[in-house]
């Protein structure tokens, strides 16, 4: 369970964040959904301590993270796994060296079992196969993908992806939703998913924090998002006017 | 002002630096790799630029005694001095500050910006000991070898060049090349060279760690690179001269 407390954050006397708190729950595929600029990059990157928010607390299961110590960060840093919204792939290694990347650092595997996770990892995010190749020769979609095989190869306790889906076609989108999902049940993980894609919310979205212009706004899960009469919420999840057709009624 | 405000950023990364690495061994096969990059991979430009510095100075010498007082040996001799005192330890650290600098300000600066840095920080890896020390550790250890190599090719480019065009005979060079050998002289020029191996690369390390925005800002972190490093070169030349020889 991660839980963030009264989140605050400006850039420069642009408040981008504004007071806000809520629990992560373990197990779950926690969404943070929000159109553009809403936030939602920089709550994460607070909650893993890239950026320092102004003041608030995040707790990872109980342990205080903003507060604590370099050293501390490190140790809860370990059992993170974080996909960037830009995959930040190390480019002067194979698809295969970055997924074994965190394997080289944090673990004592022999080299057979190092390939074996990799090969394990790149099937799940369907790029077996590809491991030779350096990220520069992937497409943005695959690079995505290689950037959530190096996020789960180490089995992280606490799992962050920002934007899995952007930049993939539906059909993938579906086998990586489906794939975080997995994971988060098999291993009992904090997951913590940053979307706008509406396929992604109905999908996986057990745990939704919605962001409005940095506040939080409401809180629900895929069942209870197509119900509400908050405005801002409908203007998100019927953007288009196909879609309004097939708004539920009362 | 800014100039403080550098130097305590810059003091306060080496110390991140030279932190507790996570695991030995991988920063062993990150400095075999630099070794390679940084170093190996410099060598065929220090070799070219050596052999022609050698021959230059020897052709200027030999115009330059024209006294019946000095003796043709000198040649010989004022190569050497030369390219051992100055043009291999100084000229060549220069050059490498271009080009090696250049190089590793950019890298990392792509790194910052691209998020590839923070992934690293995210994975609980102290980024900046992962990304710079094998860099520091690596120029370090094989500088000297490249200023060595540099050393040799120059006196034997001034020996081929000199006795080619008629500026001195073989023998007045061979002769010269051996008089009055001071091997302090081999010390205090590998000591300056290793000195300018921290100076380039931690220097350019801290202009890539602290790129931020986008392509543009990674192009000037690595002109400054290359700036700071002259200067601060020379500076350290004057500094380590005066120390080493005079004092
Ligand atoms: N490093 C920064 N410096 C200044 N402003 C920033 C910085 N990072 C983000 N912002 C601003 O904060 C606001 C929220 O940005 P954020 O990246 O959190 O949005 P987001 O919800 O992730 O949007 P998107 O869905 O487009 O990724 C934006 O208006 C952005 O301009
Ligand atoms: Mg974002």
């Amino acid at each position: 369970m991660i839980e963030i407390k009264n989140l605050n954050k400006a850039f420069g006397d642009r408040k981008v964040v504004n007071d806000v708190s809520f629990v992560f729950e373990t197990g779950k595929t926690n969404l943070v959904i929000g159109e553009s600029g809403s936030g939602k990059t920089t709550i994460l990157k607070m909650m893993v301590g890239l950026h320092v928010p102004d003041s608030g607390d995040v707790e990872y299961d109980g342990r205080s993270f903003t507060h604590s110590s370099e050293k501390e960060k490190q140790e809860v840093r370990k059992e993170i796994g974080m996909l960037f919204q830009g995959g930040a792939l190390f480019d002067s290694l194979t698809i295969e060296q970055n997924v074994a990347f965190p394997l080289d650092m944090f673990t004592e595997m022999s080299s057979e079992e190092k390939t074996e996770r990799v090969n394990f990892c790149l099937q799940k995010v369907n790029l077996e196969g590809r491991n030779k190749l350096y990220p520069a020769e992937l497409s943005g979609g695959m690079k995505k993908r290689a950037a959530l095989a190096r996020a789960i190869a180490n089995n992280p306790k606490y799992l962050f992806c920002d934007e899995p889906n952007s930049g993939l076609d539906p059909k993938t989108s579906l086998v990586i939703d489906a794939l975080i999902k997995d994971v988060t049940l098999e291993f009992g993980m904090t997951t913590v998913v940053i979307t706008h894609d509406m396929n992604s919310v109905m999908e996986i979205g057990q745990n939704i924090l919605f962001l409005y212009k940095g506040n939080m706004w409401w809180q629900g899960n895929n069942k209870e998002i197509l119900t509400t009469d908050n405005q801002e919420i409908l203007d998100f999840v019927y953007a288009s006017e196909f879609l309004k057709q097939l708004k539920p009624r009362k | 002002m800014k100039l403080f405000y550098h130097t305590g950023k810059y003091f306060l990364l080496l110390k991140r630096v030279f932190g507790k690495p996570e695991k030995i061994s991988v920063y062993y096969k990150q400095i075999l790799h630099e070794i390679d990059s940084l170093g190996i991979g410099s060598l065929g430009l220090i070799a070219i630029i050596s052999v022609f510095m050698g021959g230059v100075i020897t052709i200027q010498s030999a115009y330059n005694f024209t006294s019946p007082f000095i003796p043709l040996y000198a040649v010989g001799l004022g190569t050497r001095e030369s390219i051992v005192l100055e043009f291999s330890p100084t000229i060549i650290s220069l050059i490498l500050a271009g080009k090696v600098g250049s190089n590793i300000a950019s890298e990392i600066g792509t790194m910052r910006i691209s998020e590839q840095i923070d992934a690293l920080e995210i994975m609980g890896i102290n980024s900046a000991g992962y990304l710079i020390l094998p860099k520091i550790a690596a120029a370090m250890f094989i500088n000297p070898f490249l200023i060595v190599i540099s050393m040799f090719l120059g006196v034997l480019g001034g020996y081929v060049m000199g006795v080619a065009t008629g500026a001195c005979t073989s023998y007045e060079y061979i002769f010269g090349i051996q008089s009055f050998f001071v091997p302090f002289n081999i010390y205090y020029s590998l000591t300056k060279t290793i000195v300018f191996a921290f100076i380039i690369t931690s220097v350019a390390g801290y202009q890539g760690y602290y790129t931020s925005g986008g392509a543009l800002e990674v192009g000037k972190a690595s002109t400054r690179s290359v700036v700071y490093n002259s200067i601060l070169i020379l500076i350290m030349n004057l500094v380590i001269t005066q120390i080493m020889l005079v004092g």
